[in-house]
This record gives C-alpha cells, structure tokens and sequence, in this order.
C-alpha cells in the first residue's frame, strides 16, 4: 500500500478527541502525544486498524503504522530527562497529518 | 539487645502486612466468573478447546527471561546473528529454537554508547510475552507507564541506573503492533567469556532497559 510518509519527514499528531464524543472508541494513540510534533523514524509496516478490531471489525483495509519520534523536552517541562531525550511510539497514518515547514 | 528489638518492630511496615490472606491479592469474584464464563463458551462453540488453552498455558509458562537472555548472549559473540536479530527478530529468535510463530511482531532496540532505550506500554501493558513470558508487576502499574514517558531518568535511578547526559534516553511506547526487547551493552569486563556465562549477566529488567548488566557483582 502507498505509505503517505516517509522516515524523515515531520508529522503532528492530529489533536482530536474522540473519546470525548458520545460513540464508545477504542485508541492507541496515547493521549500525550495529541498535537504534538515529531519526525518520522521509521515505517512498521500497515496492519489491521485496531480501532475497529476492538469492536470485532474486520479493521481492513490495514492502515499504515509509523514509528515517529517526539524530544522530550517538547513534551514535557522540567527535570527528569536530559537534553536529547525523545519519546518513540508507534502511531497509525490515520492519527498523522504533514507538519508545517519551519520559517527562518 | 532488648532495644533493637524493639527498634526493629517499630520499622516493620503495618499498612503492608506480609501475612495478609493470600485471597486478598487475587483477581476479584466478579472478574474470576466473568473468566470461566467466556472460557466456557469460547469452548462450548468451539473457537477453540479445552486443549488448545492448556496447550497455550504451556508454551506461556515456558518462555521467561532466560529466553531473552540466551538470544542476548548470542547477538554478543555473533556479530552475524545480531544483523539477523536487529532485522527480523523472531526470524532470529527461531534460529534458536523459540517458536515465535502467533505472536506479535517483536523489534530489538540496540543500546550503544549513544543510545539508551527503555520500554514502556502508556496504554495497557504491551511486552514481548513470546520471549520474556510474563511482565513483572510494576511493568503494568500505572505508576511506571506514566513516569517512563515522563521522568525517564527518574525512574532510572529508581533502579540504580545512572547516565550521563549527553547519551540519549529513547522511550519506547509500545502503542501499537510492535513488542520492544532491548538488546543491552555487553559489559566490560566480559572478554573470553563464553554464551553461558555472558546469559547469566543478562536480567529481564535489562531488556527492558531499566538496568544495564554488569560483570561485577
């Protein structure tokens, strides 16, 4: 399948809440990543939507899974980590969007 | 002497009282009817039988860190193998004889002198069961999920592990498709020492990168 992102490219992680609406959901993408900004490391490869695998859904077509990496210090503020500290998850195409190209 | 006893009465810790009945720790009523339920009618309309469980029973009960530990020891002497392992690591672990074949898809993250990584599932407690067997405790507790991603270096020194700053700690969340096993440093020290030897320094909390194993104890 065509892989819309590639190991390099800066993401953000879509900032929305569906846990929040009225329908019961299931998500993987933890709740401390939503609009938060990272760089692609590497592709997974694609794999049922466990979304929908939750629900006994056949979660097809698979959906590609990507290993994005965050630095800590974006994520979070304080001590406890050292300057370049990063945050690896693995976040499914559907929960990432192009991130805007940085200015100056 | 009477005043160290004494001493020592007031340390011990009432709120956790090791003599507590054993059916206080175990799963609640609700949740051990609920299990033989669905058990028993998983069996009763045969998605799987009586067998097929205790079969799986088995091979869970027979993978523990010693399995990890071995492949560990391995990628140390046989820089081929650890190629293998970093590419395809159930591919790998089969070369050993462990059958990975129904489980997840497991990656091996190398530290090096650079790069730490540490293991954590945020979501529920994701770990690679096929080769390590059964996480430990604090792995699943909300304390540890929530403080790895967090205060990494935190709970290191939790575990007496200590780094310097400019080596990278990786977190490694666990959140999807993928189990995460952490291929350790060989330790200094370690020159001549054969597979066995090398598999007895390689602990479970170092492949989930809370330690790093060392030759001297």
């Amino acid at each position: 399948m065509n892989a819309l992102f590639a190991p390099g490219d800066r993401v953000r992680v879509r900032n929305d809440w569906p846990e929040a609406g009225p329908v019961r959901v299931h998500v993987r993408t933890p709740h401390y990543l939503r609009g938060r900004e990272g760089i692609v490391e590497r592709r997974l490869g694609s794999f049922p939507n466990p979304e929908e695998l939750a629900f006994g859904k056949p979660g097809l077509p698979a959906r590609m899974l990507y290993q994005v990496r965050f630095a800590r210090a974006g994520l979070w503020s304080g001590a406890g980590a050292g300057p370049a500290d990063t945050v690896v998850a693995d976040l499914y195409e559907h929960w990432l969007e192009p991130a805007e190209e940085r200015h100056g | 002497m009477a005043d160290a006893h004494v001493h020592s009465h007031h340390d011990h810790t009432h709120g956790r009282d090791e003599h507590a009945p054993i059916a206080a720790h175990g799963p609640s009523r609700e949740s051990a009817l609920l299990e033989r339920a669905i058990r028993e009618l998983l069996i009763a309309r045969g998605v799987f039988t009586a067998d097929d469980l205790r079969r799986q029973i088995d091979l869970m009960d027979s993978r523990n860190p010693a399995v990890g530990a071995k492949l560990v020891a391995r990628a140390w002497v046989d820089p081929a193998f650890k190629q293998r392992l970093l590419a395809d690591a159930k591919a790998a672990a089969e070369e050993l004889g462990i059958d990975c074949s129904n489980a997840p898809d497991v990656m091996v993250l190398e530290n090096t002198p650079r790069r730490h990584h540490l293991v954590v599932c945020t979501l529920c407690s994701c770990y690679p069961k096929a080769i390590l067997g059964i996480p430990p405790a604090w792995y699943k507790s909300p304390e540890y999920r929530a403080r790895a991603v967090k205060d990494p270096r935190g709970v290191l020194a939790e575990f007496g592990t200590h780094l310097p700053d400019d080596v990278e700690v990786r977190v490694v969340d666990s959140t999807a498709d993928l189990r995460y096993l952490v291929l350790p440093m060989r330790p200094a020290g370690t020159d001549g020492w054969d597979e066995d030897r090398l598999a007895a320094l390689v602990t479970r909390d170092s492949m989930i990168g809370v330690t790093v194993p060392s030759a001297v104890s």
